[in-house]
């Protein structure tokens, strides 16, 4: 046994290199966003405490406000074309995977599966351009250049390029299910689609709520396959501007804008509270009623 | 009711020799929507993949056709090697991609180690304190990142991508490594500790225990950091610095009408870690699910 004053010696040992990383360069620069977006460092006297201003400013100016709640409007649907199509389609292919029909081939399936999840958006988004370029002739109509289709099409790259992670989530949790609940329910006469409905499906329901609200984080925190293809104001008339592709041309500047860092860090901090409120709020009321089953 | 059951269980009696009629039936549909699935994941892949050994009047004329003798052609690689700046961009990559990895498993596995090891008051607190920053998006802090960056002379180096990397990947492996120490057997580290090993022998002993644990957090790792765009936009964008998926994002958009040298880019930037994925496909879905699902 070790005494408790060389235990925290110990800890302390052991756990400083990596608290003083991650405190350094994760958490202390998200605090320090927030803090920046309180003040106003561009004037010449140096950095004033402006209080709200830059929220006021991002929320009401007329031209910032019009981009501003155009790209949380589109993140919004960003997000929603996620839950929608790639959550589900995960789900389906989990499903499948744990068949039991099919135990040979799971590992084969499962690898082809996830593979479009190890490219990087660059190639993902420069393969799909090039498919649906009417130049190839596999679709006739410029989905990316029309305000109405350009966004859903990016998403559905996305979609396209993620599945695979809804699916190896699902279906980690489907084949932890014991066998002798399902066999107690083949017993009972269960048919596979009654099974999975009303048996697996409420088993896995943490993992299911969980790989949604990790769907809302990384669309909300979305940027990579928008720039990829669109560059930083994406078109057309920034019909596929998100909050992340907003967020880097506020910060950097862009042509025909000038690098504003304080009203980045204030985007910044929206997209940051826009997460923490649902995540806090999913994990406080949620997550503690699915975690009833305790397998 | 009753017969419904028997003849579940008569099946099921049956089933593990070999598969039934309707067993059979839900096979093949199974196998059917799962071959269109990958089918839909792999194709355009090789679409990318054969139409770089082809010339531009191939890709166009036929873009789903395989390279013959009239169309086969390697100038798109001749011509990414001369004009990109691949192999250093390659070079950059591996660099920022090992050494992350390397930080990450030596700095997580300590931190994991003590937090599961030195139980005091504060160790949930600091356990839970890294458990909240797998879902922290770090990307939000880029300001004061660059601010930092720009201050201490970091900026535009390879060494500010491995440690924003770093801190970025340290919770998932802090994480993951904390249920792997969690099933080391207590009489082997007290076994070890009455024969008078110091701590980090101790940790020495415990570690091939937890291997799996180690190979998970590298292959978990490997893809996030190598993949990224905005932080080698935002850190070190400079041509000398740029990782593989900026190179090809700046090809790409250099380049726009050389087909067969774009192809040949992003096969160049896709191949290698489809590679090591395919091979290591095991650690990392171990990773994925251990590290989000506690």
């Amino acid at each position: 046994m070790i005494r408790a004053g060389a235990r925290y010696r110990l800890l302390a040992l052991f756990v400083l290199p990596a608290l003083v990383v991650y405190v350094a360069f994760s958490v202390y620069p998200l605090i320090s966003s927030v803090v920046l977006s309180f003040f106003d460092s561009d004037g010449p006297s140096g950095s004033i405490f402006i209080g709200l201003d830059n929220y006021v400013h991002l929320f009401v100016d007329p031209y910032t406000s019009e981009r501003f709640w155009n790209a949380l409007l589109n993140s919004a649907e960003f997000f929603g074309i996620h839950l929608l199509v790639e959550v589900p389609i995960g789900l389906l292919m989990a499903a499948l995977l744990t068949s039991n029909t099919i135990r040979r081939s799971r590992g084969v399936y499962r690898t082809l599966l996830f593979i479009p999840a190890t490219l990087s958006v660059v190639i993902v988004g420069f393969v799909w351009r090039l498919i649906i370029n009417p130049l190839f002739g596999v679709v006739k109509f410029p989905l990316l250049g029309d305000a109405a289709t350009a966004l859903p099409t990016i998403s559905l790259m996305s979609v396209w390029q993620y599945v695979g992670i809804p699916m190896i989530f699902l279906y980690t949790a489907l084949i932890a299910i014991p066998d002798d609940i399902l066999e107690a329910s083949r017993i009972d006469g269960a048919r596979a689609w009654q099974q999975f409905w009303r048996i697996k499906f409420p088993l896995i329901l943490p993992q299911f709520g969980l790989i949604a609200i990790l769907t809302y984080i990384w669309t909300f925190n979305g940027f990579d396959i928008v720039y990829a293809l669109n560059g930083s104001a994406p078109g057309p008339n920034y019909a596929t501007d998100i909050l992340g592709t907003l967020f880097y041309r506020t910060f950097f500047g862009s042509s025909g804008q000038v690098a504003d860092l304080d009203l980045g860090a204030t985007i910044a901090s929206v997209i940051f509270f826009i997460i923490l409120i649902v995540t806090a709020a999913y994990f406080v009321v949620l997550q503690r009623r699915l975690k009833t089953y305790e397998l | 009711m009753t017969s419904t059951a028997i003849r579940a269980g008569a099946t099921r009696e049956r089933t593990r020799p070999r598969l039934q009629k309707g067993e059979a039936a839900s096979a093949t549909f199974v196998h059917g929507l799962l071959i269109v699935f990958a089918v839909i994941a792999i194709a355009p892949i090789l679409i990318i993949v054969l139409n770089s050994f082809k010339t531009t009047v191939g890709i166009f004329g036929g873009p789903f056709a395989l390279p013959d003798a009239d169309t086969f052609n390697l100038q798109g690689y001749v011509n990414v090697f001369s004009r990109g700046n691949f192999a250093l961009n390659y070079l950059n990559s591996v660099i920022v991609t090992v050494s992350t990895i390397a930080l990450t498993v030596v700095l997580g596995t300590m931190a994991a180690w003590a937090l599961v090891e030195y139980r005091v008051r504060v160790s949930t607190l600091v356990a839970g304190f890294f458990v909240i920053g797998i879902m922290l998006p770090i990307r939000l802090g880029t300001v004061p990142l660059i601010k930092g960056m720009v201050a201490t002379g970091l900026i535009d180096t390879l060494f500010a991508l491995i440690l924003v990397y770093t801190a970025m990947q340290l919770p998932l492996a802090v994480a993951l490594m904390m249920t792997y120490f969690r099933s080391v057997p207590g009489e082997l580290k007290e076994a070890a500790r009455m024969d008078g090993a110091r701590e980090f022998q101790v940790l020495g002993i415990a570690l091939p225990l937890v291997r799996p644990g180690i190979a998970a957090v590298a292959s978990i790792t490997m893809l996030p950091v190598w993949n990224d765009l905005w932080f080698p936009l935002i850190l070190a964008p400079s041509r000398e610095n740029q990782t593989v998926t900026l190179g090809v994002q700046q090809f790409v958009g250099q380049f726009q009408s050389d087909y067969p040298a774009l192809l040949a880019a992003l096969t160049l930037g896709a191949l290698p870690l489809i590679i090591l994925f395919t091979l290591f496909s095991r650690q990392f879905i171990n990773g994925l699910s251990a590290g989000y699902g506690k």
